[in-house]
């Protein structure tokens, strides 16, 4: 009870700042748009990154701001629907004029921003992993693409060190990134010599938590006598569910591995994760990684949301690259109009949290390292993999015949987010 | 450490140097054996050091070989020290890479040397570290525990043992799990072990061998043998065989037909229990709603979040007591009971009565404080509430190679019928059952005898969230405790009730049940998303022939 009193308090209270900031100052400010669901079945995972955007204005006003202007949040909550992302986004930008957004989560919730924010031009940074086959000239995409996630799981699982895995199967929630990923790896599999009667592919519904048949399905997969690994597209809610058969099923991660590219601290933190010791995920970030600019980011973190147990996760880190590469190229184009801001983000650097060095590139994708972490008994991970370098983010797959020849280079003389080098010609569309 | 076990690992690290033939060892006298083993001891005592170093080496691959060395070594010491490893509990300290077991204190960490036994003082927590391990380590952890436990005196330990031999067939086993299985006084075990000596006997040259080998992997059911007779009776695009040795082939084609009988036996048990687990989850959903809405007539849309309220009270009362896990999931039954049936009496007694006969403001209604209820809960936790689930509901049944039952399913599927039951004495055997089934049947008539049929109506209304929220402890040990636990579940529940006949317990119970087992029979055929919808056009359909479900009840509901 306490706490809900304190959070409404404080949210009550945020409101009336920043409506009193903003009429006080709205000529001399810039504004950042945030837009993340505050309500609905998004909301838990959205609220996390709608705070890390604020901690993170907090952070560069505390610095000065940039450009000698105080920054200024607008935050709208589009509710987990769809349809309301599109109109709010318009209204943030053609009523609110905000000069960046930071928002959306789910694939279908940006597809619906997309024709809106290329009719406005604004800019947008989308900060989760996502299933590729796009680049807006509007978008910035700080999450990781398939070959930043997807592909470099399937071939440690495929390394001798991963298991040597022969035998797949690609469990998802049928929704357009699963549908899409797992296309994706079908077709990368099935390059790298493995029988089409070894990948068992299916879908169950957002939420499904009768997982009974599903998973002696897979055990029984799984004892054809070849080792057996399952990549989960599972989304957040219906992912306790399936562990948890899982266990009951005795199939522990040394029999049949799970590397799930949907689970992260956040959503473990919602588990009990004894049955889990050993399953795998594959991210660019994990909150358990050694690093100086990490440890001061968790502890800024905490202190900010007033919690001391609070996790932090892989969206998170693309937000805050995401937001400090946008203030760096705002610097450095002396203005926020995003057709200044734009260009000069391409090639603009910023260290990871895990160590190295993070790239925009021109296709609007960031160059990333990519870690397989197993899950541990406190909900954490533990890199037992990483890549050696950054890998660079590709916008269009190499593994699906439609997208192999497409590139995307915003660049002249490209200057297009699907071009065909085959026929040396580019869509016009842009997303 | 008894006899067997250091013959065992005797003759495992001799068939793998390969330097005497095992079948010699075994004719020595026990005095000469004895001997042996003794220098053989001495003489690893050093390199027993320098093993346990190499748990803590550099890569995975450096401790995997350590890992199995050990467990070829004939030390009391390994078993503890391999198995703490297995569950992530040993430790090196930081400063010497010494490697300890630890256990906590409030000044820091106790550690006692693995080697000597002897304490090693109190460190602070962060100069002891975790040795990192991961699957491959872990399964090869797994192969050497089951290795030095096939000679437990614990029959259970030595089942698992056994099980686990199965599952990774090594040339190098072939001796000790022979000799073991020779020892192996229980007929399951010593069967397991022999198929797992089978698996290996079907690589050799020896075609004779092999033979045997199918014979006794004929006789099993587990998915390892079967997937061995699979791959050797399987035909090329030409229809031959694959393998080679035609009769081998023949042999197991045979055998596989009465297994693959079995299998088809043991499959449909299978989908019957998942089906009528399935069944039991989905009644002890809608049992509460069989009461609000059959009962009652309410359009309950809040019905959900009772069962939500029940899950949140499971996981606050684990929270109260994080050292009882059994008490408190006991404790919290009563406990959600009261706080969802509060919740619905007061719902009850400031909304819905002012609604009774306007179904669609009802409607309405329930579906705000449905929206609020969800919020609320949000506010006070918005991620999913972690509850932790005792030992005794996870795991499973072994019923043998082919078939187990998860415990929880059995569990879930005894704690429902034990809730309808009781449900139904209330109704027939009490006053306020009796009360509650007049005021039902004729609203008019009960008030003129003397009910007070607005208390009545509270009372029952009260009964089923009571008994929703019942129902979210049991599911929050089978699915995440969100805000959006109940929204998954509504539907289904109306489901359930519209179909089997509104008002009537037995059928919610009939519905639940054929609903479970018809969706776990059409998942694995068409998928889960198909299977779904497939039941939702069966129950339309159906409801167009028979509206009032399948046990049609005269009430209240039977007059208009």
């Amino acid at each position: 009870m306490h706490n809900i009193i304190k959070k409404t308090g404080l949210t009550l209270g945020a409101a009336i700042l920043s409506f009193g900031a903003y009429t006080a100052q709205a000529a001399d400010t810039i504004k950042v748009g945030v837009l993340h669901s505050l309500s609905g079945t998004m909301a838990i995972s959205e609220t996390t990154l709608k705070d890390t955007v604020l901690m993170m204005i907090e952070d560069q006003n505390a610095k000065g701001g940039l450009l000698g202007k105080k920054l200024e949040a607008v935050v709208v909550d589009p509710a987990s629907n769809w349809p309301l992302f599109a109109e709010k986004t318009r209204e943030l930008l053609a009523k609110d004029k905000v000069d960046v957004i930071f928002g959306c989560w789910t694939s279908v919730s940006r597809k619906s921003v997309l024709p809106v924010i290329e009719e406005l031009n604004g800019l947008l940074f989308y900060p989760v992993q996502y299933e590729g086959e796009e680049s807006s000239k509007n978008v910035f995409y700080t999450g990781a693409a398939p070959n930043q996630q997807a592909i470099p799981a399937v071939d440690y699982l495929m390394s001798e060190e991963g298991g040597s895995v022969k035998r797949w199967v690609l469990e998802g929630t049928d929704y357009v990134y699963p549908r899409t990923t797992n296309k994706i790896l079908e077709q990368y599999l099935m390059s790298k010599g493995v029988a089409k009667a070894d990948i068992s592919i299916s879908y169950t519904p957002f939420g499904h938590d009768k997982w009974s048949t599903r998973v002696a399905e897979i055990k029984k997969f799984g004892s054809a006598g070849k080792k057996t690994a399952v990549v989960s597209t599972i989304n957040g809610d219906a992912n306790v569910p399936f562990y948890k058969e899982l266990g009951n099923q005795g199939i522990s991660a040394e029999d049949i591995p799970v590397v799930a590219f949907s689970v992260g601290e956040e959503e473990l933190s919602g588990f009990d994760t004894k049955p889990l010791v050993g399953h795998l995920a594959a991210w660019n970030y994990f909150m358990s990684a050694e690093s100086d600019a990490n440890d001061a980011f968790i502890k800024k973190w905490q202190k900010f949301i007033k919690d001391k147990k609070r996790v932090t996760n892989d969206p998170m880190e693309a937000t805050y690259i995401g937001f400090k590469m946008w203030a760096q190229a705002v610097e450095k184009a002396g203005t926020t109009a995003v057709d200044a801001v734009r260009p000069a983000m391409y090639g603009i650097t910023e260290p990871n949290l895990t160590g190295g060095i993070a790239v925009m590139n021109t296709n609007h994708h960031l160059t990333k390292p990519v870690l397989i972490g197993e899950i541990q008994e406190d909900g954490q991970f533990e890199t037992v993999w990483a890549t050696a370098g950054g890998v660079i983010g590709d916008a269009w797959t190499d593994f699906l015949p439609e997208s192999a020849n497409l590139v995307a280079d915003w660049t002249a003389p490209i200057k297009c987010g699907n071009f065909n080098i085959k026929t040396g010609k580019c869509s016009g569309q842009n997303y | 450490m008894n006899i067997l076990i250091r013959a065992i690992c005797l003759v495992g690290v001799i068939s793998l140097s390969a330097l005497v033939q095992a079948q010699e060892i075994k004719s020595e006298d026990p005095q000469a054996s004895e001997a042996t083993l003794t220098e053989q001891r001495q003489a690893t005592e050093a390199e027993f050091k320098s093993l346990l170093e190499d748990l803590n080496g550099k890569s995975f691959s450096a401790k995997s070989k350590a890992i199995t060395a050990l467990s070829l070594l004939s030390d009391d010491r390994t078993l503890p020290i391999l198995k703490k490893m297995q569950d992530g509990e040993l430790f090196y300290r930081k400063s010497d890479g010494v490697i300890v077991f630890v256990a906590e204190v409030e000044e820091g960490l106790e550690l006692t040397d693995v080697i000597s036994g002897e304490s090693l003082g109190v460190v602070g927590s962060r100069d002891a570290r975790k040795i990192r391990i991961n699957n491959g380590v872990r399964q090869q952890l797994r192969s050497a525990v089951a290795l030095l436990e096939l000679a437990s005196p614990d029959r259970k330990l030595r089942l698992e043992s056994a099980r686990n031999m199965i599952k990774s067939p090594d040339d190098s086993l072939r001796e000790v799990l022979a000799l073991a299985s020779k020892k192996e006084k229980s007929d399951e075990v010593k069967h397991l072990l022999d198929v797992a000596i089978a698996r290996i006997d079907i690589q050799s040259d020896d075609q004779e061998v092999r033979a045997d080998a199918v014979e006794v992997l004929g006789t099993a059911v587990e998915p390892e043998a079967v997937a061995v007779l699979n791959s050797l009776a399987k035909k090329g695009e030409d229809g031959k065989y694959l393998e080679s040795n035609v009769e081998i082939a023949k042999l197991a084609e045979l055998k596989l037909k009465s297994i693959n009988t079995k299998l088809g036996i043991f499959k449909f048990t299978e989908n019957l229990m998942f089906g009528l687990s399935l069944g039991s989850i989905l009644l002890l959903a809608a049992i509460g709603l069989a009461i609000t809405f059959g009962v009652m007539g309410v359009i309950n849309m809040a019905h959900g979040e009772m069962i939500m309220l029940g899950a949140y009270t499971t996981f606050a009362i684990q929270q109260l007591l994080p050292n009882h896990i059994n008490v408190s999931l006991l404790l919290a039954v009563p406990a959600a009971f009261l706080v969802s049936g509060t919740a619905g009496v007061l719902i009850e007694r400031i909304i819905i009565r002012h609604l009774y006969g306007r179904p669609l403001d009802t409607l309405l209604a329930t579906f705000g404080i449905s929206l609020i209820l969800q919020q609320a809960v949000r506010m006070y936790r918005a991620n999913n509430v972690p509850v932790v689930t005792p030992d005794w509901l996870s795991g499973f049944w072994q019923v043998n190679g082919a078939l187990s039952i998860t415990y929880n399913r059995i569990y879930i599927l005894i704690f429902a019928l034990f809730v309808l039951a009781a449900l139904a004495l209330l109704l027939k055997k009490t006053l306020v059952g009796l009360q509650m089934r007049a005021v039902t049947q004729n609203r008019a008539m009960a008030n003129s005898m003397g009910i007070r049929s607005n208390w009545v109506d509270a009372l029952t209304f009260g009964l089923g969230s009571g008994i929703a929220g019942i129902a979210g402890v049991a599911l929050s040990q089978i699915t995440n405790v969100g805000p959006n636990l109940g929204q998954s579940y509504i539907i289904d529940s109306f489901m359930v009730v519209v179909f089997g006949g509104v008002g009537n317990l037995l059928g919610t119970f009939f519905a639940a049940m054929s609903l479970g087992i018809v969706n776990k029979f059409l998942e694995p055929v068409t998928g889960a998303v198909i299977g779904k919808i497939i039941v939702l056009v069966f129950i339309i359909l159906f409801i167009q022939w028979r509206p009032r479900g399948l046990f049609a009840l005269k009430g209240r509901f039977a007059e208009d």
